[in-house]
């Protein structure tokens, strides 16, 4: 009916695609067929590119690296902010909307302002390259953010819920703990989804603060791949695509989360 | 713990004060300090403004400054095709939910995993101008990577094919969350879908508009790290082609070993940075959506 719509979003969707099938197909052609062609199908599926990825390079090992630093800093932002958002939301203290602009305004601090004094401090107490110096800076960077989406948040939740849970003689610990926190489920799994991503996909970080080759994390550890293997490459493809794949599929099975959370995480 | 405590606030925020004063407030206070010191190692003499003096008479410096600068022609650019694409998938055409889809993919993919799959595609012998020349397209045919007048030109592009997918999904979500009725009086009327579009749509669209203005303006002046860093082979080549501001810091940090330059480097994107939050702060209660 209306073909000029159909091509333009058909041709959008094919630029926006075509970088993911020229990595996947040229993971699966060989070294040989690349050369000769660098545009078409594989000829025949080569899957010892990923074989050689997965066995005889430390992928592995910085994916784990990888996901010690999301889950620690990730799990340890969300304890600080769940507990810090509860007393700004719901409890009467001295300072209170003062700290709650504070934590908010530092959002806006771009990350690679803290490096120098980071880096300096690190090197004088000797946490350069420990995942307790890397998991402290990225759940420092995520927690202004986590802070201002937990306490918009908790404001909304009702009043008597809380005063009902006071009458039966619970701390706010406990309410927190067993009130709030349950009804907060679509927020927190949001934060988490920010934060994993911002953890996992950050380079800037991970160069500065995890130089020891046993701590690298994936993102640093593909940026050095590609130049040890400059001229082969379908094997770098299939590296990017083993290190693509975790996001990937989180992204296709959760979608409305993932779409939610980053436009929510937007404004970091 | 007593239930009325009135300590007991304060026990909830100690642990946020702590890590935010640990990662933030210590270190902004250095970082000031820093950069009015001779830093070797971890202190240093008083030289008062002899770093920015340094810097600001270094011709890389304003050489990386012009460049993050050229990355801001990008910002008109992604707003008219996010605009564009955003308007198409809300006619709800069939299939709209797979572009929707397809079109948010970009930015998913980490950018360092798309910067190594750019560069390979854009080398001077690679798939791009394979496809160029055998369109007849010679003239297009160039050393995306490897000449100093185009890198940055590349990586400008790859900015643009990843960043505007956030617009289109802000865009798409302002759309949707819009009054219905209006557009469908005009839609009676018989309005084209230019004119609903210019007319109707795009008024209601302002604050949305301004602040992905904003976000990629701070993204474009202290996040595009990553994609500098592969594409210029970690040292912003060929040559200092793609040296941007992040990129300068980190050399005076990590490889020359000047901390007190990369401090006042630091300070001085510190302040833009704050005056666009500023900005985005306005646009924001502004926008209410």
């Amino acid at each position: 009916m209306r073909p000029l719509p159909h091509l333009a979003l058909t041709l959008a969707s094919v630029i926006a695609l075509v970088p993911t099938l020229f990595m996947l197909v040229t993971a699966l052609k060989s070294q040989e067929e690349y050369q000769a062609d660098k545009t078409g199908l594989p000829d025949a599926l080569v899957l010892d590119h990923f074989r050689q990825i997965l066995f005889d390079t430390p992928i592995f090992l910085w994916m784990l690296n990888s996901l010690i630093l999301v889950a620690g800093s990730v799990a340890l932002s969300l304890a600080v902010s769940c507990l810090a958002a509860y007393a700004i939301a719901r409890l009467e203290f001295r300072g209170r909307d003062t700290l709650f602009t504070l934590s908010t305004a530092l959002i806006a601090v771009p990350p690679v302002v803290l490096i120098v004094p980071l880096f300096v401090l690190y090197a004088q107490i000797g946490l350069i390259s420990t995942y307790t110096g890397a998991i402290l800076i990225y759940a420092g960077l995520i927690t202004p953010f986590s802070v201002y989406l937990l306490v918009t948040f908790f404001r909304t939740l009702p009043q008597e819920l809380i005063d009902a849970a006071v009458m039966d003689g619970a701390g706010h610990l406990q309410i927190l703990l067993r009130v709030v926190l349950p009804l907060s489920l679509a927020p927190l799994l949001t934060l988490v989804i920010v934060n994993a991503l911002f953890v996992w996909n950050d380079l800037l970080m991970a160069v500065i603060f995890l130089q020891d080759d046993a701590k690298k994390t994936v993102m640093a550890g593909i940026a050095v791949f590609q130049g040890r293997y400059n001229n082969q490459i379908p094997l770098t493809m299939a590296g990017m695509a083993v290190a693509a794949a975790p996001m990937l599929i989180l992204y296709l099975t959760f979608q409305r989360h993932f779409v939610r959370g980053l436009m929510a995480g937007a404004v970091k | 713990m007593r239930r009325n405590s009135p300590l007991l606030p304060y026990l909830f925020v100690l642990p946020m004060v702590g890590l935010l004063t640990f990662v933030f407030g210590l270190s902004l206070v250095r970082l000031v300090e820093f950069s009015f010191k001779q830093v070797r190692g971890i202190d240093g003499p008083w030289i008062g403004l002899r770093n920015y003096d340094l810097v600001l008479n270094q011709p890389l410096f304003w050489e990386a400054v012009g460049h993050n600068l050229q990355l801001f022609l990008v910002i008109p650019v992604m707003v008219v095709i996010a605009l564009a694409l955003a308007l198409l998938l809300y006619e709800r055409l069939p299939g709209w939910r797979i572009h929707r889809t397809i079109l948010f993919l970009p930015y998913i993919l980490a950018i360092p995993i798309i910067a190594v799959v750019m560069k390979q595609m854009f080398q001077f012998s690679g798939p791009v101008n394979t496809v160029l020349s055998a369109l007849s397209l010679d003239f297009l045919v160039l050393d995306w990577i490897g000449s100093a007048d185009v890198a940055l030109w590349t990586v400008m592009g790859l900015i643009l094919w990843r960043e505007t997918a956030l617009g289109v999904i802000l865009f798409l979500s302002r759309l949707m969350a819009l009054d219905e009725t209006l557009i469908e009086a005009a839609r009676l009327d018989g309005a084209k879908w230019r004119h609903r579009a210019w007319y109707v749509l795009i008024p209601q669209m302002r604050g949305v508009i301004e602040f992905f203005v904003v976000i990629s303006a701070i993204t474009l002046l202290s996040a595009v790290f990553a994609y500098v860093y592969v594409i210029g082979g970690g040292r912003g080549g060929p040559g200092t082609a793609t040296m941007v501001i992040e990129l300068y810091i980190f050399n005076a940090l990590i490889r020359t070993s000047l901390p007190g330059v990369a401090a006042a480097v630091s300070v001085m994107l510190f302040l833009v940075s704050l005056l666009l939050v500023w900005a985005l702060f306005r646009v924001r209660r502004r926008g209410a959506d």
